[in-house]
């Protein structure tokens, strides 16, 4: 492979400061935190509530996943002063649509809305905070719909793979949980949601977001006199201590006649707090984080066996991974896997290059630049940022942490992070066509679970 | 026109010129944030293959990322990522486009890898190959180990179109994609991807006088070639029911989707509005016709949304095209029920009308949610390119808040009795084997 003639490529010119936003930040008596960042550019306003949400213990994980699940929807139905369509007008008439999310760690409701809406729009996310009323037949609507949803996500491969992956890897710890169970979801009733909703939506440890075309005095006054009733008390719960199980050998979950295979590897990463994660995010950019990355060149654009191989890290509250993903055709499942697991032991073994390095850090500060951009993407960065206990600065400070890694670093981070050794591997796909071959690479455990594709 | 419809309109002013060789330019400075973007739009798409080539507009969107002639393999994606910078491609029913993100000090690089591969892609016997490897993978993850993969943009023009050209399948056949020859990568070039036939859009943090003498440099010595002529893609409209039901062994609940022929998109603009706005009303959010009926209701539904345009765009495409309806519903509940339900909603809005208030509401949001979408230069930039390539006027896309909200709730009223429930074109996705 030759380059072109340096002379002809432009050279990339003086790089322009980017802004920094400034954040203004205040606690409510009621303990929540509202952090407020006028930005310019469109004319609106971007809201993110977070609100921890974790399961306090592996017993009522399942039944804790499932509820909160049905409540981000039901959430919604209404309350005493208005009905659910009335709440949908409420919002829309600034511009507004709440969604609601629930995960592992966290409940967060989010919109954007037009500028002059802020007040009444935080009138109607605190009555739905303090008023959410559940009426029962709706909430049963709302959880049918919902078992309904996820029986249709749980027939997607790559929904199958994700579980499978989280549960070899986790057991019995909440983490295991990627969807909830549709039976437990079936059981939850109105009376349930309305206890969670009281014992765990509460301000303590809730962080509220807004980013845009603000004034931030006259944004923090409006969410005081808005938020100032939302009192519930108690104590936020963070997740329990996560302890990977690291299995050996390679479960393959069956799935009759698929055309593809889908190969899942995942390990332990450094948390976002950890001085590790520099160097481990750079090796695992230059391993497969982006299209100039070693897996894409091998088995894409040499071989041709994927259309979208890629790694990333990962953050949870509790667990930081490493993750690597790889639809392959059935007919090279074990030579993509081969490919995959030998760039894993090159980088772990072997220096990468500097020029590699440079390319990686330059196109993580740049991407970082590009999705904070925007008031959602800079919106929703803070609040996950924030909801982990970091400062508003870290955005900052972790710029200047990759701007210093080595070669040297990157390479410890990769023998520790991304050594096939350090990883548990799932691969989803038929059963009768793939586990001989996979068989060459380690000990293969067949298992169910997969529908019949 | 509301104040921010105003603002936006007056915020991004829009820059154009055209170079001899007839490529077209349209330059939209915002200095706010030190970002450019770079997006080369091609007038060719999915509708305009050959019989016989079905996929080729994708395939050959591949292609362009191969290299070029002074670009070698996996270059311009380091060029351009090395750079802190972002990149893609799609193709679409009516045009193929190719962008760039990045921080601004990039722009030239940007330029130079846009005009090497207008010039000359590297189209070799081992990169076509290796491309159709990774399409035919493409394909398998959405489209053939997925429940609902392409669903309803592969089958429902198959029911709604009459013509090869709206009908076909755009990401294509294994059969066409594996026999494609070089030869005919070759041709599709030569005759699709002349400069004259594209138009190049470029938004963010730059100096207007500086990058038209930087565009000239680079897009200047592309050589003009023959533009083809724009092939007629509206048909006469449909004067029957037209319906068709297909099996998917990998799924276990049914879909469904309504398709009816819309206004032209171009020709017919306001009364197209109208349409968009009609969308709007049915399904988005909690407070729409559908969600209350279907979902809320009557319970006969897990999920449904409407929208104008194949892939959810109603700014970037040609005639002909649909308003469409897709609900998925549980099992048990009949296709019919809920058929007869969205043509109650529908008939109730083309008799009853809405009112103003409720259109007022509808607007307020779809002000916000394209004002969300140009915050970011990237989304702005594209959406000038589409306006510029599709309806000759990069201004349209900063204008459509302001356009939006001038629409009437008779003109939403006009637009419902256009779907007519005598010509709809029905899809149903059906677990194999019969519903279970």
């Amino acid at each position: 492979m030759t380059a072109a003639p340096t002379s002809l490529i432009p050279p990339l010119g003086e790089p322009r400061p980017q802004p920094v936003p400034v954040v203004e930040e205040t606690t409510l008596p009621n303990g929540l935190r509202v952090v407020v960042v006028p930005r310019p550019g469109v004319p609106l306003v971007e809201l993110r509530l977070r609100i921890p949400f974790a399961a306090a213990n592996a017993r009522n994980a399942g039944v804790h996943a499932a509820r909160g699940s049905v409540l981000s929807g039901a959430v919604l139905l209404g309350t005493q002063q208005h009905d659910q369509t009335r709440i949908a007008q409420l919002l829309q008439t600034h511009g507004a649509e709440l969604s609601v999310a629930t995960d592992s760690d966290r409940l967060v409701f989010g919109t954007t809305l037009l500028p002059g809406g802020l007040a009444p729009v935080l009138e109607v996310v605190a009555e739905l905070l303090t008023g959410a009323g559940y009426p029962a037949d709706q909430v049963d609507g709302e959880r049918d719909r919902l078992a309904e949803r996820i029986a249709i996500a749980r027939s997607q491969p790559s929904t199958i793979a994700r579980s499978a992956l989280a549960k070899r890897r986790y057991g019995t710890h909440p983490y295991a949980i990627q969807l909830p169970d549709a039976d437990l979801v079936s059981a939850v009733r109105a009376p349930a949601l309305r206890r969670l909703h009281r014992e765990r939506v509460l301000p303590a440890g809730s962080i509220l977001v807004l980013v845009g075309d603000v004034d931030p005095r006259a944004a923090a006054d409006a969410v005081a006199a808005a938020l100032a009733g939302w009192t519930g008390s108690g104590k936020a719960v963070e997740p329990p201590a996560v302890t990977e199980l690291r299995p050996a050998g390679i479960e393959l979950v069956d799935r009759p006649g698929a055309v593809q295979s889908n190969l899942r590897l995942g390990g332990p990463a450094p948390a976002r707090t950890d001085e590790d994660l520099p160097a481990a995010r750079l090796a695992a950019m230059i391993y497969g984080g982006y299209f100039s990355s070693r897996l894409v060149e091998n088995i894409r654009e040499r071989k041709g066996y994927s259309y979208s191989p890629r790694s990333a890290i990962d953050h949870q509250r509790a667990a930081s991974s490493f993750l690597v993903e790889a639809d392959v055709a059935t007919e090279v499942t074990g030579p993509a896997l081969l490919e995959t697991l030998y760039e894993l032991g090159r980088i772990a073994l072997t220096p990468v290059t500097e020029a590699e390095l440079d390319a990686a850090r330059r196109y993580v500060l740049g991407s970082m630049a590009l999705s904070t951009a925007t008031h959602a993407g800079l919106a929703s960065t803070l609040s996950a940022l924030l909801g982990v206990g970091l400062p508003a600065d870290w955005l900052r400070t972790h710029q200047q942490d990759l701007e210093a890694v080595t070669v040297e670093q990157v390479q410890q981070a990769a023998a520790r992070y991304l050594a096939p050794e350090a990883l548990t591997a799932v691969v989803v796909g038929d059963a009768s066509r793939v586990a001989a071959e996979l068989g060459a690479l380690g000990p293969v455990t067949v298992s169910g679970g997969g529908e019949e594709a | 026109m509301t104040a921010a419809g105003t603002e936006l309109t007056l915020r991004h002013p829009v820059e154009r010129f055209t170079l001899d060789n007839g490529l077209r330019v349209v330059l939209a400075p915002d200095r706010s944030v030190p970002v450019v973007a770079v997006s080369v739009y091609y007038d060719v798409g999915m509708r305009n293959e050959p019989e016989g080539r079905t996929g080729f507009a994708h395939l050959f969107e591949h292609m362009m990322f191969q290299g070029s002639a002074n670009v070698a393999k996996m270059e311009h994606a380091r060029l351009v990522q090395a750079a802190g910078g972002t990149f893609n491609g799609s193709t679409h029913q009516d045009y193929t486009n190719y962008f760039e993100a990045l921080p601004a000090e990039a722009l030239e690089r940007a330029l130079f890898l846009e005009a090497d591969r207008m010039a000359a892609p590297a189209i070799t016997e081992e990169n076509l190959r290796n491309q159709i490897d990774v399409v035919k993978e493409e394909i398998r993850v959405n489209v053939l180990n997925r429940p609902y993969g392409a669903f309803p943009w592969l089958q429902l023009p198959q029911v709604a179109f009459e013509s090869f050209a709206n009908t076909h399948d755009g990401y294509g056949s294994f059969v066409d994609l594996e026999s494609s020859t070089v030869d005919d990568a070759t041709d599709f070039f030569h005759r699709y991807y002349a400069p004259g036939n594209a138009v190049l859009c470029i938004g963010g943090d730059l100096d207007v006088a500086e990058t038209e003498q930087l565009v000239r440099r680079w897009f200047g010595p592309v050589a003009a070639r023959e533009v083809p002529p724009l092939p007629p893609t509206g048909e006469p409209s449909p004067t029957t029911v037209r319906s068709a039901v297909v099996e998917d062994r990998l799924i276990t609940a049914p879909a469904l989707a309504l398709g009816w022929r819309v206004p032209d998109p171009v020709g017919d603009f306001d009364t197209y509005l109208g349409t968009v706005l009609l969308a709007e009303v049915l399904s988005e959010g909690d407070a729409s016709r559908l969600e209350r009926r279907l979902i809320h209701g009557d319970r006969t539904a897990i999920a449904q949304s409407s929208y104008v345009g194949l892939f959810g765009d109603p700014f970037d495409v040609r005639d002909a095209t649909l308003l469409t309806t897709q609900v998925h519903h549980p099992a048990g509940v009949p296709a019919e029920k809920v058929t007869a339900a969205v043509h109650e909603e529908i008939e109730r809005i083309a008799t009853d009308g809405v009112d103003a208030e409720e259109l007022r509401r509808v607007q307020a949001r779809t002000e916000a949610q394209l004002l969300q979408q140009s915050d970011s230069i990237l989304g702005r930039t594209l959406s000038f390119a589409a306006a510029e390539l599709v309806h000759g006027r990069a201004e349209l896309a900063g204008e459509l808040a302001a356009r939006l909200a001038a629409v009437t709730p008779e003109a939403v009223q006009a637009a419902a009795r256009g779907l007519d429930p005598g010509t709809v074109a029905m899809l149903e996705l059906r677990p194999a084997g019969g519903a279970r």
